[in-house]
């Protein structure tokens, strides 16, 4: 394995290199060049790259071929100043396939299955992923995508789909669905492929006992490819990564030091075959634990804990990252006083998600229509920022602390 | 006659009305008339009060959000149909209520209405010319 990434590697710093220049000046200003880069081993000499660079550079600062080479692009969620768009070839495309295939593979996929995408297709990776990753496995593929329980019920026992894949919220909301509708014993689901969001293990055992499946955890970000950067075996104690195309590290989040297997820390991935948007050393500013223990399920590839928090202030809610800067600059837009407090919790395995806003004079009347019309604007902004709907709460005026030094922002009651 | 109704943003929290009743009370303001509009997050408290402009300032010191409204108050009858007279004044001169509400004045034993119409001088015209001119005491 390490022959195979040594070799990969050196071919991908020289393609970053010569083809993508905001990478290219950060080796030259670390003084670095590709004949240094020998083997594997060598991969700590290579500079970060930050969400933050790839913000600067959109669209197209960090694509490394020609755009008539790239078949495809996808997004990651948020606003157009911390929106990342990701470019794909064919061969992208391909070995992400190869990545979903894995995952599914791995929690009893075959050809025979009929594999049941409820992520959302678009511009999120969740459903293209494993659309594609079901296509390669020869399963019978349902594009479902997000939303519409009923009819999502309907062709689960129409079809009788083996495999589902969504986020763990959504389907521990279509198990309920599902009892309530008195539909359980026409589901033949055997196994779940859930992942964009993180989850308990409590969780796990309750929507596998509730859907009567073996639950499966996926891991993936936009920036190196979307889901199936690792993916859970029939062990359930961790996800295997898929290191002959993503090598994972771990580094101190503050000094940037790499550090030793079973450390905790920020995992950080190089994308080693990536032909059109070959992110090295990419901080995910998820913090996690490598392991290379032996793993029953045969596969010798690394695993990576289940991501434990996160360096930065990013929230993961219902599936989508928000930050609450993004909050802060609609506040403002919409003449509310930059002052606010998210409220998080989880209620029936489904996030709820509320902003407590601050009244102001100018947003009061006496007439409740009046200060309504208000709260709707406000909320749409908040949707069309975030692509999630937060409850809006008005409170009285100075209620809510002030910014001395680091205020208080999130009370996140989730129990994860 | 018209007067000035304060409105008061309520958040929806237990004991929001008290605290902001024990304001008044502390500045010896007398609340004549009190109606509460609530949504499902969030209300607003309408009063009409015996110093308005006093209530206002002693409201926005303790920090609160409020306002000033002009509104129609007027007497009516106390027996049945008393309300549908007036509104129906209003109605066939083409004024539209956003909101009233009633209230009896314990001196006078005479009903009254406080009507919020968008211009108030017009509602008022309208309400004189059909016979309800008799002034509110405060």
């Amino acid at each position: 394995m390490r022959a195979l990434q040594t070799e990969r590697l050196v071919k991908q710093v020289k393609h970053t290199y010569e083809n993508v220049v905001p990478y290219r000046k950060k080796m030259q200003e670390k003084g670095v060049e590709p004949g240094d880069i020998t083997s594997i081993d060598d991969l700590s000499k290579l500079p970060f790259v930050n969400k933050d660079d790839l913000r600067d550079e959109y669209p197209h600062g960090f694509r490394a071929v020609p755009l008539e080479d790239c078949v495809r692009i996808q997004s990651t969620s948020g606003t157009t100043g911390r929106r990342v768009v990701a470019f794909y070839t064919q061969a992208d495309v391909d070995l992400w396939d190869e990545c979903c295939a894995r995952a599914i593979v791995a929690a009893g996929g075959t050809k025979e299955d009929v594999v049941h995408v409820s992520y959302g297709y678009g511009l999120f990776t969740g459903g293209p992923g494993l659309n594609g990753g079901s296509h390669k496995v020869g399963s019978l593929t349902l594009p479902m995508s997000s939303g519409n329980t009923e009819r999502q019920i309907q062709f689960m026992t129409d079809l009788e789909s083996t495999i589902l894949c969504c986020t763990p919220s959504y389907a521990a909301f279509l198990a309920e669905a599902i009892h309530e509708a008195g539909l359980i014993d026409r589901i033949k689901l055997k196994a779940g492929i859930f992942g964009a969001e993180a989850w308990s293990e409590e969780m796990r055992r309750n929507i596998e006992k509730n859907l009567r499946i073996k639950a499966y955890d996926i891991y993936g970000l936009t920036e190196t490819s979307g889901p199936g950067v690792s993916f859970e075996c029939e062990e359930q104690t961790g996800m295997h990564v898929n290191e002959d195309h993503f090598f994972a590290e771990i580094i101190d989040p503050d000094t940037g030091e790499a550090l030793p297997e079973g450390s905790k820390g920020e995992i950080v991935f190089t994308s080693l075959t990536k032909q059109a948007f070959p992110l090295l050393r990419y901080r995910t500013r998820d913090i996690c634990v490598l392991s290379r223990k032996e793993c029953s399920c045969g596969r010798t590839l690394v695993k990576m804990a289940k991501p434990m928090g996160r360096t930065d202030d990013m929230l993961i809610i219902r599936g989508v990252n928000v930050f609450p800067s993004q909050i802060e600059t609609v506040l403002l837009n919409q003449g509310y006083p930059a002052n606010y407090l998210i409220i998080l919790d989880r209620v029936n395995f489904t996030d709820t998600f509320e902003v407590q806003v601050e009244m102001t004079e100018e947003m009061f009347s006496d007439e409740v229509k009046f200060i309504e019309k208000k709260e709707s604007e406000l909320l749409a902004a908040l949707r069309s920022m975030l692509g999630i709907s937060p409850a809006v709460k008005l409170v009285a005026p100075r209620t809510i602390a002030r910014s001395e030094g680091k205020a208080v922002r999130v009370v996140d009651k989730r129990k994860i | 006659m018209i007067l000035e109704q304060i409105s008061v943003f309520v958040e929806n929290r237990a004991g929001a009305v008290a605290d902001i009743t024990q304001t008044l009370a502390e500045a010896d303001i007398d609340i004549k008339a009190l109606t509460l509009a609530d949504t499902g997050d969030f209300g607003v408290l309408r009063l009409i009060v015996d110093a308005p402009k006093k209530a206002l300032a002693v409201l926005k010191l303790a920090g609160s959000v409020a306002s000033l409204t002009p509104v129609v108050v007027t007497s009516m009858g106390n027996e049945p149909g008393s309300v549908a007279k007036i509104a129906r004044a209003l109605a066939d001169a083409g004024v539209s209520l956003e909101y009233i509400y009633a209230f009896v004045a314990r001196e006078a034993g005479s009903a009254y209405a406080v009507i919020r119409v968008e211009n108030a001088e017009a509602g008022d015209a309208v309400l004189l010319k059909a016979g309800y001119g008799e002034d509110f005491k405060l």
